[in-house]
């Protein structure tokens, strides 16, 4: 077996590039080497200078970079030079911004907000990274995620469970893995706790072991993704026509204007531009109308929303209905719901109690227990 | 597990006779050539027999020779150092479309200075035509500057009509022969050239050093203050160890290259020939005849070259997608872009050969490319859908 394992430069990634090492024979039966490190280079944090307030050929300091940044290609490598693992940097910009964040700005144009790293899940590192490793001879792709995955010895199919961690279980990313990529897929951290993998990093003195986690979408690293979609707009030559539109309440009063839909999210209070009586929250996106739509916090609670998309990792099938908690945003607590499977990789819940903003572009993701069911993007919420 | 060392255009392995006779001067005869006492003339001896010795190779004169600190320096030296010499108000320069980006990046700093610059493309064969240069030739034209050898391709450059048009227009005339000195003749005054750029990784020397060969009488102006080295050329104190490497390394070449030329293109046609016979859909980029006997470039379909070297990599053989400066770099080859070849260029792979490498090698790398190669298109969507319409 040859593994080729993604390296970030983070603390998790070299820790699972680390666990691999050690549990590997040397090389594999052909002589080359069992375990592999492999950096995706995803985007250009060059690009965009504007966005980091940086004139052309500056180079943005460490602090205002994260993601495939030199200094993260840096660590990765120093990593695994210091695990004694061959490394290489492979180059995905093209396939990245075709997939995650085009997709990602167009979702926010359209009153969405949307979540990238599932889509750079499937699309990038489990599609990409997996057909890679094909190519150079691997066979196995590993990440530094927290989730588990196991083989029913009886239907034979895959099953994908949430992480050992509760607090930084991550299988809320992995929804939209199919069979093929999760029989390829190794996740050397399922069974640790952060707080442990944090440990294990210092007691073997990685070069990271103190690296702090990121926390925000990677390719918009100051976390000010308005800046950035602003930025790529311009780029691209695509500004939205018109950019902005109407403030309105649940019964049509005009109450005020906006400057592009992007810049408002579900539950959002503040910012809105004007001051009522009784606080307003946004509570809808009309993307026909370019309508931003406002009302109290009691609007905020819906039941039901359509999914599309829907990937089930256990055998579903059309027609089924059956008892689930489902997730709808990374840190929403997984509440009783009832998820109804449809035609076209469709699927309806209906929460058991109404859940606060449930987000057009957001998963939403069905467990039963610890297990991952399936999931897809949230399409539609219903009264 | 096995390794074959097939990109040599990117560095040599160090000659074993040259770490020789660079040991004594890190422990021994460690002195600063400027120094008045005895280690101090040890060292200056030294240097002036590694510039004897570099003279040699270039059929030119010791004094001729500036060292520096490789081939990036010496061509920066050269680019500005003349344009800078120059006393002309308005000055142009005129270099080709596939220079290394040691010239081409220097030249783009060029014209933000204000100096016009001209590049000449070439065709296909990576070759450009001496009449192209000769008419983009204007008034103000103060330098050439057209590499010997191609890094990618190989491919050389007819530099003795570009010379002898320079002589006649009275145009100084530079080359960077980083990849052709050693590996083929390189005769300063039959290629009539006023600069010409080496360095010593690129011939079994050490990294860090290189020279610039100025001809007499040519009106150079230093980019470094801070000393009267090298005859005001070239300020701070000599790499010693360094120079003498480069000097051994420029003997071995002067003694060596006719034999070694002959025995590194023997295999390198095998190794061209083995491929293009047992792997369908492979083609050489460049032109054939007029390039380096050392190097191939070869465009496999349908693979992507990132893939292909690792996956060759992780089976012993190091092999290239174009030059080491570039590599994790998304842009296609400037190189192959201009010859008309930018979307093929993710799929161009150059083997580069040298002294070192064996007839093994060959037959080894004979052996492991042909199902690298079917594996990586086997897993090309392109290449799946091309083979159900064909």
């Amino acid at each position: 077996m040859t593994i080729a394992v993604a390296m970030s430069g983070g603390v998790d990634s070299s820790m699972a590039a680390a666990l691999l090492a050690e549990n590997s024979p040397r090389a594999s039966s052909n002589g080359s080497p069992a375990v592999v490190g492999i950096t995706m280079q995803l985007w250009n944090q060059r690009r965009l200078p504007a966005m980091q307030g940086l004139e052309e050929g500056e180079t943005p300091g460490r602090a205002s970079c994260r993601c495939c940044s030199p200094d993260d290609v840096y660590d990765a490598r120093r990593v695994a030079n210091f695990l004694g693992l061959p490394y290489y940097v492979v180059n995905f910009e093209d396939r990245f911004e075709r997939d995650v964040v085009r997709p990602f700005v167009e979702s926010y144009l359209a009153g969405e907000t949307p979540i990238p790293c599932s889509l750079c899940n499937t699309e990038i590192k489990f599609a990409q990274l997996i057909e890679t490793a094909l190519k150079i001879g691997a066979d196995h792709v590993a990440t530094g995620h927290y989730a588990r995955i196991r083989r029913d010895n009886e239907t034979g199919r895959y099953r994908l469970l949430v992480g050992r961690d509760p607090s930084r279980d991550q299988s809320y990313f992995l929804f939209g893995l199919t069979q093929e990529q999760l029989a390829r897929a190794l996740f050397p951290l399922g069974e640790y706790t952060k707080e442990q993998v944090r440990a294990m990093a210092r007691q073997r003195r990685l070069p990271v072991a103190e690296k702090p986690d990121s926390q925000e979408i990677c390719f918009v690293p100051t976390g000010n993704y308005r800046l950035f979609i602003d930025a790529y707009l311009s780029e691209q030559g695509m500004r939205p026509n018109p950019a902005g539109g109407e403030i309105v309440s649940t019964d049509g009063h005009v109450l005020g204007r906006h400057e592009g839909l992007e810049n408002y999210t579900l539950g959002q209070r503040k910012g809105l531009g004007f001051a009522t009586g009784e606080p307003l929250y946004v509570i809808k996106m009309d993307p026909a109308r370019h309508r931003v739509v406002v009302g109290s916090d009691q609007e905020l609670l819906k039941s039901r929303l359509r999914v599309r998309d829907v990937n089930w990792i256990r055998l579903v099938s059309e027609g089924e209905s059956f008892a689930a908690d489902v997730k709808i945003r990374n840190k929403h607590l997984a509440a009783p719901a009832r998820v109804e499977a449809g035609k076209n990789a469709e699927a309806v819940v209906r929460f058991a109690s109404p859940q606060r903003a449930i987000t057009p572009g957001q998963a939403a993701v069905f467990y039963d227990g610890k297990e991952v069911v399936g999931g897809g993007w949230i399409a539609q919420v219903m009264d | 597990m096995r390794r074959v060392y097939l990109d040599n255009n990117a560095t040599t392995p160090v000659a074993p006779e040259v770490y020789e006779a660079m040991k004594p001067y890190f422990l021994d005869d460690f002195g600063n050539a400027s120094s008045i006492h005895w280690y101090g003339q040890r060292a200056k001896a030294a240097l002036e027999l590694s510039r004897e010795q570099v003279a040699r190779l270039l059929n030119a004169r010791p004094n001729e020779i500036v060292f520096t600190s490789g081939g990036t320096e010496s061509d920066n030296a050269a680019l500005f150092g003349i344009v800078e010499a120059s006393r002309s108000e308005k000055k142009h320069v005129i270099t080709i479309t596939i220079e290394h980006h040691a010239v081409l990046h220097t030249a783009k700093a060029l014209e933000k200075r204000g100096v016009r610059v001209t590049y000449v493309p070439v065709g296909a064969s990576g070759v450009v035509d001496p009449g192209d240069i000769e008419k983009a030739i204007s008034p103000d034209t103060v330098l050439i500057s057209v590499m010997h050898a191609n890094n990618e391709l190989g491919t050389l450059q007819p530099l003795e009509e570009i010379g002898r048009i320079a002589r006649e227009r009275d145009i100084y005339f530079h080359t960077d022969a980083v990849q052709s000195v050693g590996k083929v003749p390189v005769d300063v005054e039959k290629l009539g050239v006023d600069l010409l750029s080496l360095s010593a990784h690129k011939l079994y020397g050490p990294k860090g050093v290189g020279a610039l060969y100025v001809r007499r009488g040519t009106l150079l102006r230093s980019l470094l203050y801070g000393g009267h080295h090298e005859r005001d050329r070239r300020p701070g104190t000599e790499n010693v160890p360094g120079i003498v490497g480069l000097g051994k390394a420029a003997e071995l070449g002067t003694e060596h290259w006719e034999s070694e030329t002959e025995r590194v293109g023997a295999m390198r046609d095998r190794l061209e020939e083995g491929i293009l016979q047992s792997v369908p859909m492979a083609t050489v980029v460049g032109d054939r005849l007029r390039r380096l006997p050392s190097t191939t470039n070869i465009s496999f379909d349908y693979i992507e070259g990132e893939g292909f070297v690792i996956a060759m990599d992780l089976r012993g053989i190091a092999c290239s997608t174009g030059a080491a400066c570039s590599s994790g770099s998304l842009e296609p080859s400037h190189v192959l872009s201009a010859i008309g070849r930018r979307e093929k260029a993710r799929s161009s792979i150059r083997f580069s050969l040298g002294r070192f490498n064996t007839s093994d090698d060959i037959d080894y790398t004979l052996q492991i490319l042909p199902p690298v190669v079917e594996q990586l298109r086997s897993l090309s969507p392109r290449y799946n859908k091309s083979a159900i319409t064909v």
